[in-house]
């Protein structure tokens, strides 16, 4: 599998390096060090997407809904990370320090993960749980109320624009590789998400409580009659749902240095195109629809499109819909009417 | 459609969910006029296949004739489909295209874009609402796509479900209306326009409703919301329901289950008069023995998605195979 | 004598008056509809001549607040159509309104360079929506309701953004501006800034139709189709209902409702711009239907006019009561700015507390709290069928159809 996705990468790398020169008007020296940084730049925004992907998927998983509101909880773990760096701290520019910046990085995740994780189950208990039984579009209309809610809560705090998001991690800090300067602070998003995910395989496959968020997932009755509470095993998926949606938002805040109200909304509707891509309920199918729409979108921004990048991932979570909607990791609904 | 004796003949269908195979090979047919009941284990495959039946599931395999024609199998060449579907649009915008090269007005090359793009809607809307007309449009490219449950109610089938699927919200009455649903023609422009014709339909819909209420013993319980009307008066009220748009096949899943002594006599005698003076073909999954072999005409034994046992009731009771399927076999 | 399909009050020998009096209008529904609002059109002039409401903005001012009041109306009762009528969410529809604001902005304007009369391009604009609702819909009416919520966020997101970023043939984010008003009529006046009393009788002549129009619909064998969709959609289309076209039709009606409200909204403002069609748009006249009552047209017409009079009346006074009673934190609260925030939570604990609104229609009342139901006897047989899944849950007919899956026992 890792054989594939190296091989993956290194045909983006090739394809993108050719459409550089060949639309992008630059000289084919040029583009390779571009392409190269490029790629890295992709394997970062994937990674990303992918950990708010995860959210989306696993609450689909166990409950059928699409939680409208992850995506603002991804932006609340921005910035939190931004309170914690900037205002507890009081850190705003790049520590070159290193025990101290990996002090800080900790300590942004580890204060921003916990808290998020809460809020994220705490909703699921005050609000999603009432309506488990109510006709679906209850609960669906009540998460897009929620994503209203909290992303008003952020504009009234936050006010309307962009918000400076302290880049503890300096920037300068690259590694020459092949004519580009790749930023070592893309292979630590790289990294840092590489570990969560596979933390979070090894917990659904190995634990007792990930094989419990499994069976629930499978069949809710059979799984409550084996004495497999449910509701616990759904406020835990929020809860790490809600965990690594933190992680992504204290990444984004050290890579691209600002946080808005509707960070959610733009970036939740491309890590849940993510997910369907992957197939919903799909954990792997998350990863790698995280990264296939991180690529996409690096792609556009590459060769200068980058206004229309929603505009992609919305036809992109069209034709998906429309022709596979169980995504590449799902199995192929062909036998309906 | 052509007049046969057999009102369904389904030939080697087959259905696989992944690696399950729920329905294996089965042919099968309903003369018409008769009482066909299809029993089996617990998981034997009946609900699916009358589920493939009814057009909900597509078989992986085999084909459904359905009064003459094949209404159900598996796709073919869909692939053609959505080529077809640009087909027109696309001869319009390549018109349109030349057109705007030759020096045509800007006008004319504006009314080309609409006109693509109009024909484009068009095609889309067509194919995706798969009217009849449209099916036998696609048949002549050799496109077959399996009907839908709406395309099987038009062609002259009615079904009631396992687990009663009444519209609990909606009074009786309302029930049977959505039942004759696909046999009222109003549309909505005659809904807009409040036109004599949807008027007069709506009054002669509620009396053939309630017709047909008195028919299966609900006389007067029109008024009353679905939900709360005793078991066994929502079964039938489903009946009423299926049959309110004078269907050729009645498929009845399980209807008698949960009712006493009394209330399957009475449904017994009420699914024989369907046939008697409607003139329906039914077909029956039972577990009631006693309701099977007092009103079928033939009996199909299903176990493990296969057909196991065909013929009268007094032979399948005989039948040994039947028996162990039910019972297990004779310790040695 | 129009039958209708509304459900009627219980049958009895002693009806309540009120019992009789609603039997009576729901058999008589466009004759009270038109006595209703020309009733409520005459309060409407009064009332603002007398206090309170004379004290808190002129009489015309009021006209001119009626009359935008109406527009959300209009967009209250399409919406119902989608999402009360026939249960599908549409988390996208401002596009629609967007659309025919547009389309109208085209027709009429210096940036154009076109001056087309007002009252075909309503119908025209509002028919452009409705194209463009059924080349959403097409598609995208075969998918379960959290897609199709999705698709149409989406689709609410691009319809502003290309509107945005083609600024050659839109304006960008200046909008279209000095759009012409449309054209004097007999007896109504002239349409202009200082006197919005013809917008404001326009707008109720819309608004009657419009209730009209949706009352005959949702009364009809299509509203009876509507209804078996939303309440289960695999036995609708097991009973003959082709469940892609007849949601369609909602789509196409939810979507023409809009252009005519985007028609006329530009023509009373003036402009368009990209910002009048973003997703807190789509997102409040969504609050409305739910708060005013889905399914109930009267219900949500009444939730946009009471919301929308918070909005623009109600906030800003609390605002200016507050200035000057001079409470120290109270009054540095802007209550305008947290409209949007109160919305949300507003919607969020109605469909908690009371999902089927303040006016709720009866049949959404039992549908929605069919869960409260289900805590009873679980053995109990009438309860069967709607055990396990929720009304309306059924995806292309998959899972809900596999009673008999095999290899698992009843």
């Amino acid at each position: 599998m890792t054989a594939i996705a190296v091989a993956a990468v290194a045909v983006y790398l090739i394809v993108l390096w050719m459409a550089l020169f060949l639309f992008g008007g630059r000289t084919i020296d040029n583009a390779f060090p571009e392409a190269l940084q490029q790629t890295v730049n992709a394997l970062s925004i994937g990674a990303i997407y992918a950990l708010i992907a995860l959210g989306y998927t696993m609450v689909y998983g166990i409950i059928e809904l699409i939680n409208f509101a992850h995506g603002d909880i991804f932006m609340l773990g921005a910035f939190m990370s931004v309170v914690f760096i900037g205002g507890i701290t009081g850190h705003n520019e790049a520590v070159t320090d290193i025990p101290l910046l990996i002090i800080l990085l900790l300590g942004a995740l580890l204060f921003s993960m916990p808290i998020i994780g809460l809020l994220n189950a705490g909703i699921e208990r005050a609000v999603y749980r009432p309506l488990r039984h109510a006709p679906r579009l209850a609960p669906l209309i009540t998460a897009v109320g929620v994503s209203f809610i909290l992303q008003n809560v952020a504009l009234t705090i936050a006010g309307s624009g962009d918000r400076k998001a302290p880049q503890i991690f300096p920037l300068e800090w690259q590694i020459p590789v092949g004519g580009a300067q790749i930023s070592i602070l893309s292979i630590f998003i790289f990294l840092l998400s590489m570990v969560l995910m596979i933390a979070l395989q090894t917990f659904v496959s190995r634990t007792r409580l990930g094989r419990a968020m499994r069976a629930t997932a499978q069949d809710q009755e059979a799984s409550a009659l084996m004495g497999v509470d449910a509701n616990q095993t759904i406020a835990l998926t929020f809860m790490i749902g809600g965990v690594l949606a933190a992680a992504a938002g204290v990444v984004w805040g050290l890579r691209f240095g600002f946080v808005r109200f509707d960070l959610g909304f733009n970036s939740g509707l491309k890590a849940f195109t993510a997910a369907v891509l992957g197939g919903i309920g799909n954990i792997t199918g998350a990863v790698l629809g995280g990264f296939i729409i991180g690529f996409i979108e690096n792609f556009s921004a590459a060769l200068g499109y980058s206004r229309w990048s929603e505009f992609l991932v919305f036809v992109i979570l069209t034709l998906v819909l429309i022709f596979r909607p169980t995504g590449i990791l799902g199995q192929a609904a062909g036998d309906r009417a | 459609m052509t007049d046969t004796s057999e009102v369904l003949r389904a030939d080697k269908v087959t259905k696989r969910f992944g690696g399950l195979i729920a329905v294996n090979t089965i042919d099968f047919a309903i003369p018409r006029h008769s009482i066909v009941s299809l029993i089996g284990p617990n998981g034997a495959g009946k609900t699916t296949f009358f589920n493939i039946i009814a057009g909900i599931y597509d078989p992986t395999d085999g084909r459904i004739e359905f009064r003459g024609e094949t209404m159900i199998a598996h796709a073919r060449r869909a692939w053609l489909e959505p080529i077809l579907w640009l087909a027109m649009p696309g001869v319009v915008a390549a018109v349109t295209i030349a057109a705007s090269f030759s020096g045509i007005a800007q006008g004319t090359v504006i009314l080309g874009i609409f006109a693509t793009v109009g024909v484009l809607l068009a095609s889309l809307v067509t194919g995706v609402a798969r009217g009849p007309a449209y099916q036998r449009f696609l048949s002549r490219f050799g496109i077959f796509r399996s009907a839908r449950p709406n395309d099987m109610v038009v062609a002259g089938l009615g079904r009631t479900f396992q687990n009663i699927r009444l519209f609990q919200n909606m009074t009786a009455l309302e029930n049977v209306q959505v039942g004759m649903h696909s046999r009222l023609h109003a549309g909505w422009l005659d809904a807009l326009l409040s036109t004599p014709r949807a008027r007069a339909e709506e009054l002669s819909s509620r009396l053939r409703a309630e017709e047909l209420l008195t028919l299966v013993g609900l006389e007067g319980a029109g008024d009353g919301l679905a939900k709360n009307l005793p078991y066994g008066d929502q079964r039938r009220l489903e009946i009423a329901r299926a049959i309110a748009s004078d269907p050729v096949l009645l498929l009845l899943d399980e209807p008698t289950a949960g009712m006493n002594a009394n209330e399957t006599a009475g449904l017994t005698a009420l699914i024989g008069r369907l046939r008697k003076d409607l003139g329906l073909t039914i077909l029956l999954i039972e577990h009631d023995m006693k309701v099977v072999m007092g009103i079928s005409d033939r009996v199909t034994v299903l176990d493990h998605g296969e057909k196991i046992a065909e013929g009268t009731p007094e032979e399948i009771r005989r039948d040994p195979k039947v028996i162990e399927a039910y019972l297990g076999a004779p310790a040695v | 004598m129009t039958a209708t399909t509304a459900v009627p009050p219980a049958a009895g020998r002693f009806r309540s008056p009120r019992a009789r009096l609603q039997a009576y209008a729901i058999r008589h529904r466009s004759a009270t509809i038109v006595v209703s609002m020309a009733l409520i059109t005459v309060a409407m002039i009064i009332l603002p001549q007398v206090p309170p409401l004379s004290l808190i903005q002129r009489q015309s001012s009021w006209f001119d607040t009626f009359a935008n009041a109406g527009v959300f109306i209009l967009l209250a009762m399409g919406l119902n159509v989608v999402v009360g009528l026939a249960g599908l969410l549409d988390l996208g529809y401002a596009a629609f309104f967007a659309i025919g604001a547009y389309t109208y902005a085209y027709s009429n304007s210096p940036f154009s360079q076109q001056d087309l009369p007002f009252l075909p391009m309503l119908v025209v604009g509002a028919a452009v929506a409705a194209v463009f609702g059924i080349a959403l819909g097409a598609p995208t009416l075969r998918l379960r309701g959290d897609y199709l919520a999705i698709m149409t966020l989406g689709f609410g997101e691009i319809v502003p953004i290309v509107f945005l970023n083609l600024d050659k043939w839109t304006e960008g984010t200046n909008g279209i501006g000095g759009i012409f008003r449309p054209e004097p009529l007999p007896i109504i006046g002239e349409f202009s800034a200082l006197s919005p009393f013809a917008y404001y009788i326009l707008m109720v002549g819309i608004v009657t139709v419009a209730m009209i129009l949706l009352y005959r619909m949702q009364d009809s064998r299509i509203g009876r189709a509507w209804n078996a969709i939303r309440e289960d959609e695999l036995a609708a289309a097991a009973n003959g209902i082709n469940t892609v076209t007849t949601k369609l039709l909602a789509f196409a009606i939810g979507a023409t409702t809009a252009g005519f409200a985007g028609v006329f909204n530009a023509s009373k403002l003036t402009i368009v711009s990209p910002e009048q069609f973003l997703f807190a748009v789509s997102f409040s006249v969504l609050a409305m239907v739910i708060l005013g009552g889905m399914g109930n047209i009267w219900g949500v017409a009444a939730g946009a006019f009471i919301v929308y009079l918070i909005q623009v009346v109600v906030l800003k006074g609390l605002n200016s009561m507050v200035e000057g009673l001079g409470i120290p934190v109270l009054d540095k609260i802007n209550f305008v700015d947290y409209q949007y925030l109160l919305f949300g939570l507003a919607l969020v604990f109605m469909m908690l507390l009371r999902p089927e609104g303040l006016f709720p229609s009866q049949r959404r009342r039992r549908e929605l709290h069919i869960a409260d139901e289900l805590a009873g006897p679980i053995d109990e047989p009438g309860v069967i069928g709607a055990l396990g899944e929720a009304p309306g849950s059924a995806d292309e007919f998959g899972e809900a159809a596999g009673e008999d899956v095999p290899g698992r026992d009843r």
